[in-house]
């Protein structure tokens, strides 16, 4: 499939899509005009393909400096009469949650619905928090999908409510939805694209102690309606195989599971799939629970409905059995699969289900850990920094590495090891601030571009106020690289692929104050040591700005220009030093059966900076 | 074709395991058939090990239970054997003897077994298991970036393999550019001829 066909399929057609893909087809068959997001794993590829369409589709789309600022542009447009898409990952909410707590008072006149892709088990992420929580902290209603088709079926439903009940909603895929891939059915695409009228109406939204007493008492009449649209919905289904001493209660990518095991092991059982799952539907759920003898609980990943359907049966005085999380009966944390929703309902029906040998191997297995990619222009930045270090004989140990939410990140590794401390997006200055101020460690606060005007930037004016002594350094790779290389407002491109003003971050940082601010090339490791060790010498913030576009981009490049530099060991000058391998890591090098150094030609991505390293001369260009 | 047909693959960042997986699974659906895939993305795929799971038939989940894959495509061999767990003396194995070294052995961190160890291992194991050389099989049609069709063609040539080589090969030029046709092609066929041969 070609990502164009997101768009031009017609009706009734069948696509093979991602749950990411199939969110940009459910928003389109839902009329929107306005979409935007900061990209986040795992939602990143609905941004990717919106940028590819939005021109086509007619529609807008931005790559917004940070989850909130994205929020409030589909907030806008809401309110302008629009409907609106905004989309993030799981912890993007949390920044975006000032705008997401206030918009449920003033509501919204076009439909708007938010996507939370959430990250049971973390594979991409800080934390493993439930946004289903948010939804109910919010008070705004909540669907949950369990595949590719549901997630653009339920994105349009989604929208059709919002704009009923002028009330934002929220779509909370996990990872295992948004990067599932299914046959979707594809429907009809309502073209968006106009421009809104904004009707002024303070008392609906300005969020002044004097409006919101009575946009509080509204947004409780809006959910009391909101549930009793939940209790007959079509999406919260029952199916039977024909028994009644179980019921299972499930949503999200735990359905699969639950009804996968209960078809191929033939089990009788009630299952009741809750895709409308807030306001919850108290008398929908209370109809299910009298019908069968005992309760399975399967969901991820907080105990979210099984305390509902607890509080139910206190309320109603009823005395029946619950298993989930609570009772050990599934594990607590960390998402689900097969096996282990297998062992939960074993444990209740008390039947063993055949099962095949686990086999383990006997053999060691190296690690293989995500690192920066060869080329990767952060590589010789954190080189040259370890070399101005230690010619200022400053002790490592005594020094705090404040780093942030990216790819350079992954320099905890040996033998860079220079993340000691990095909570969320930004983070790397307000707690290199703190550092500076609780210690007297040296604090060296290492954030990407993409971060630095995301979340970075009132950490920094923080700390040249307060007039800190603390390097930073800003690895611009022209592009959020982790994420798959989106562009963001220091590049002159926007997400619609237009051209866009660029955002200077010197300019920034000098503006802000800064003593200190110098950019170089990374590149060139001799001067970029230089400027590191004049900036490690600075009284106050020292900002020093290493700008190389992401190996991503080379890669792309030298694919178009098929002008990719080889390079290769000339064996008789090697002396085995392994500076290369040792200090700088490319993984592109390796020692090959002989114990001679090599180049993998397919990983090297023909940067040569291996050469300013090598103290022999040995490595070679392949002419 | 029994009602749901298992297929794990595993390899490592850069080898177009997630390619080769949305292309079966797009022949799937080509052919009438349902087809759920779970793949791998973000921090993973930065030189780290991907995975890709499909079932064909009828499933909801792609995650593949314990033991019971039908097939193992593993493009790199140690990653074979870190998802022993998921296969069984049933399971078809299909394996490129082509190792990627990760960074931690040549740092001295870690250590990677010698290949004919492996092989040896998953022998013990199964009895249905074929090594090819598909980087050796890629250079010969053409590009060593095709590994993954060597691959693909090979998994496709293995018995109870539920879809035709001809509709893989539709599927291919669905999603690949034409530039690349002809090289993924005698890439397939060669991966595909590979493993005919061996099941002489």
């Amino acid at each position: 499939m070609k990502i164009k066909e997101i768009l031009t399929s017609k009706e009734g057609e069948k696509l093979f899509l991602l749950g990411n893909e199939a969110a940009v087809r459910g928003v389109l068959e839902g009329g929107i005009s306005v979409a935007s997001t900061y990209p986040g794993t795992p939602s990143s590829e609905i941004g990717d393909v919106l940028s590819n369409l939005a021109k086509e589709a007619g529609i807008y789309f931005e790559f917004s400096a940070n989850e909130k600022v994205a929020f409030e542009v589909s907030t806008a447009a809401a309110a302008a009469g629009l409907r609106s898409f905004v989309f993030m990952k799981h912890v993007g909410l949390n920044v975006a949650a000032d705008a997401f707590m206030s918009t449920v008072y003033t509501g919204v006149k076009g439909g708007m619905i938010i996507l939370s892709a959430d990250d049971p088990s973390m594979h991409s992420s800080q934390n493993e928090q439930d946004n289903r929580i948010m939804a109910r902290l919010a008070h705004i209603p909540l669907l949950e999908p369990s595949n590719p088709q549901e997630v653009k079926d339920l994105l349009k439903f989604g929208l059709d409510i919002s704009e009923e009940f002028e009330i934002p909603v929220l779509l909370r895929t996990t990872t295992r939805i948004s990067h599932m891939r299914g046959v979707v059915n594809v429907g009809k695409i309502i073209p968006g694209g106009k421009k809104g009228i904004f009707k002024k109406d303070p008392s609906k939204y300005v969020v002044v102690p004097q409006f919101v007493v009575k946009m509080r008492q509204r947004l409780q009449e809006k959910i009391i309606q909101i549930q009793k649209i939940a209790e007959k919905s079509k999406l919260n289904r029952i199916i039977d195989t024909g028994g009644k001493e179980l019921g299972i209660i499930t949503s999200g990518a735990a359905f699969n599971y639950v009804i996968d095991i209960v078809q191929e092991k033939g089990i009788k059982v009630r299952v009741l799939k809750l895709a409308f799952s807030y306001p919850f539907p108290e008398q929908k759920v209370l109809d299910f629970i009298n019908t069968v003898d005992q309760i399975l609980i399967v969901e991820e990943v907080e105990p979210v409905m099984e305390k509902e359907v607890l509080f139910l049966l206190g309320k109603h005085s009823l005395n029946k059995k619950v298993y989930g999380k609570l009772d050990g009966t599934l594990p607590i944390m960390y998402e689900f699969n097969p096996d282990i929703v297998s062992m939960g309902i074993e444990k209740i029906i008390q039947g063993k289900f055949k099962k095949e040998k686990t086999l383990k191997t006997q053999l060691p297995l190296p690690l293989r850990p995500p690192v920066l990619c060869p080329g990767c222009p952060h590589r010789p930045a954190y080189y040259a920094l370890k070399k101005a270090i230690k010619k200022l004989r400053l002790n490592e140990k005594d020094i705090i590495y404040s780093s942030d939410i990216g790819c350079y990140a992954l320099a905890l590794q040996p033998p860079y090891n220079m993340a000691d401390y990095c909570i969320c997006m930004g983070s790397s200055l307000g707690v290199g601030s703190g550092f500076t101020k609780a210690t007297s460690q040296r604090v060296i606060a290492l954030i990407g571009d993409s971060t630095f005007f995301h979340g970075g930037m009132p950490g920094l004016i923080n700390t040249i106020h307060h007039q800190e002594k603390l390097l930073l350094v800003i690895m611009d790779n022209r592009t959020t690289g982790m994420t798959g290389g989106q562009p963001h407002p220091g590049v002159p491109l926007d997400g619609m692929r237009n051209p866009a003003r660029e955002i200077s971050i010197e300019e920034v940082a000098k503006g802000m104050g800064a003593g200190f601010v110098k950019t170089v090339d990374p590149f060139n490791l001799k001067e970029t040591e230089e400027i590191f060790i004049e900036a490690l010498k600075f009284e106050e913030v020292a900002v020093v700005i290493t700008k190389h576009p992401c190996a991503m981009i080379t890669a792309t490049e030298n694919k178009k220009s098929k002008k990719k530099l080889r390079y290769k060991i000339n064996q008789e000058k090697c002396s085995r030093c392994l500076l290369c391998i040792k200090n700088f890591t490319c993984p592109a090098f390796f020692i090959n059966q002989n114990n001679l150094v090599n180049i993998n030609p397919l990983l090297c991505n023909g940067c040569g900076v291996c050469i300013q390293i090598c103290p022999k001369k040995a490595i070679e260009v392949i002419k | 074709m029994k009602n749901i047909y298992k297929l794990y693959l595993i390899g490592v960042g850069g080898q177009g395991t997630v390619k080769a997986s949305t292309i079966i699974g797009e022949a799937a659906m080509r052919k009438g058939l349902n087809v759920v895939m779970s793949e791998v993305h973000g921090m993973a795929q930065r030189g780290g090990t991907v995975v890709t799971e499909l079932k064909i038939g009828d499933a909801h989940s792609p995650l593949i239970e314990k033991g019971s894959a039908d097939l193992l495509i593993a493009f790199e061999p140690v990653e074979a054997l870190r998802v022993l767990d998921k296969i069984s003396n049933k399971t078809f194995v299909v394996i490129n003897s082509s190792p990627i070294i990760p960074f931690t052995v040549s740092l001295g961190i870690s250590k990677y077994p010698e290949v004919e160890k492996i092989i040896e291992e998953l022998k013990h194991i199964t009895d249905h298991l074929l090594v090819l050389n598909a980087r050796e099989i890629a250079r010969e049609a053409g590009n060593i970036i095709s590994e993954n069709m060597v691959l693909m063609g090979a998994g496709a040539a293995s018995p109870d393999f539920p879809l035709d080589k001809e509709i893989i090969i539709q599927s291919m030029q669905e999603n690949l550019p034409p530039a690349s046709w002809e090289v993924n092609l005698k890439a397939l066929e060669g991966g595909y001829k590979k493993v005919q041969e061996l099941r002489r």
